[in-house]
């Protein structure tokens, strides 16, 4: 696949401009249109150049706007978009309330390419592995795109429209995700199989449960790397709400998501195998979001 | 497509370049400054073998573009010896014999050094963990977990291993 390029060099030519305020870059991206690409840590970005995939007049970097990074509590959890992935990993309360995005922060790939990949990056590049997408979907997340009209909040299952598709519209720039506070009795998971920790997943899975006793009152299951986009499976959540969260109730769940998932076959894994893994990982994910629901705290 | 002009402290020393847009901070480094100790990997984010430091941050150098880094401080290999006495890390990479052809090196003590910044004791899952993005074809791994591991100790014996 990347034979035939020189990665050495970037060697698309463009004009670089590096806005300090978000009105800054709204003017910007407005001047500039539909050529223009918002740069943020550049893991993914500066790759897709390298190949020619992307070819931007404009690289409009985000590096700077100081309104777009950082994390924030309130009636919701607000991560701004160019939060690095590594701060994510570590922030308090994300270790606190949100076990299975944190799980799937330090599952991204490497220390370098965390500390340079956003959160923001990771789904507007809309890879269908993104390792964030499946947790931030499960943690019910919303995005906040804004232009320099108007705000509006997308929840994320209606934000991915295909590979490296999302609803972004011209003229908009994603400045954060938010992620409303878990119910009490709520445990969180993330499992991710690749073939080296570093590397991007064969499946990755996610999940929230919300149990009071031996009941499950909500759920929420999606999975990476099995479909066009970050999947979420609905049948499944519905096979488990209402029920008791037994082992067997959690195998015959994740027996109907390895059925409603749509993988391929292609350079990381078969179809096959994919839809076995994914079996696997989603019950025990199940297993262990269960166990930390009982666990007490809202995790 | 325009030229930037862009300041930045490289080792300690203030510099100025004028790049074009598109120039990568790992071919200013070592291509203007001759800093060859910095290398060119996989080119894609995967090998680690471009890391530098950035604000004290690894950062893989062939993803980061000269003109992002104005106004930052810079640190390559050639950085870390201070006063002409070696790193603490880069003396237990000798101890151990933890280079072998030596192309991974620079990424590794550079993505080393920030692991023993933040855990100056760190257990092998975690050197393992740090520095899962630095690859050695040689597969030197064993060694290099053991030379970080032993930064800032004494220098291990040599032993004949046994057959």
């Amino acid at each position: 696949m990347f034979m035939n390029t020189n990665t050495r060099l970037v060697s698309p030519e463009f004009d670089y401009l590096q806005p300090k305020t978000l009105a800054e870059a709204f003017t910007m991206l407005a001047d500039h249109g539909g050529s223009a690409k918002l740069l943020a840590g550049g893991t993914d970005l500066l790759v897709q150049m390298k190949m020619e995939r992307q070819q931007p007049s404009h690289v409009i970097s985000l590096s700077r706007v100081k309104e777009l990074a950082g994390i924030t509590e309130g009636d919701v959890l607000t991560i701004g978009a160019t939060t690095s992935i590594r701060d994510v990993s570590r922030s308090g309360p994300v270790i606190a309330g949100y076990t299975a995005l944190q799980e799937a922060c330090n599952a991204y790939s490497t220390v370098s390419v965390m500390l340079m990949g956003t959160i923001g990056g990771n789904i507007c590049n809309a890879s269908p592995a993104a390792d964030t997408a499946p947790a931030l979907l499960v943690h019910d997340a919303s995005a906040v795109l804004r232009s320099g009209k108007a705000t509006r909040t997308v929840p994320l299952r209606d934000f991915f429209t295909g590979p490296g598709k999302t609803v972004i519209q011209p003229g908009e720039i994603l400045t954060a995700v938010e992620l409303p506070k878990p119910a009490k009795g709520t445990g969180s998971a993330f499992l991710k199989i690749s073939r080296v920790v570093a590397d991007i997943s064969q499946v990755c899975v996610a999940v929230v449960l919300v149990r009071d006793g031996d009941t499950i009152t909500d759920c929420r299951i999606a999975l990476g790397s099995v479909g066009p986009t970050p999947m979420r499976m609905k049948q499944a959540v519905g096979a488990l709400i209402g029920k008791r969260g037994t082992p067997e109730a959690f195998a015959a769940a994740a027996d109907i998501v390895a059925k409603d998932i749509t993988p391929i076959t292609d350079v990381r894994a078969t179809e096959k195998y994919r839809r076995h893994v994914s079996r696997i990982i989603a019950r025990d994910a199940l297993l262990t979001a269960w166990q930390r629901a009982a666990e007490g705290a809202a995790k | 497509m325009k030229k930037h002009t862009v300041h930045f402290t490289l080792n300690g020393s203030p510099r100025e370049y004028t790049v074009n847009a598109n120039e990568l901070l790992l071919n200013v480094i070592r291509e203007q400054e001759k800093l060859t100790g910095t290398k060119y990997g996989c080119g894609i984010g995967e090998c680690g073998a471009c890391t530098v430091h950035v604000d004290g941050k690894p950062t893989l150098s062939c993803l980061a573009l000269a003109v992002s880094v104005d106004g930052a401080e810079v640190v390559t290999i050639e950085g870390l010896a201070k006063r002409g006495e070696l790193d603490p890390l880069q003396k237990s990479f000798l101890d151990h014999n933890a280079v072998q052809c030596g192309y991974c090196t620079p990424g590794m003590i550079m993505i080393g050094r920030n692991l023993l910044d933040e855990n100056p004791e760190p257990t092998e899952e975690e050197v393992r963990t740090h520095m899962r993005g630095q690859l050695c074809r040689c597969t030197g791994y064993a060694s290099i977990t053991k030379a970080v591991m032993g930064a800032g100790k004494p220098a291990p014996e040599f032993k004949i291993p046994a057959e």
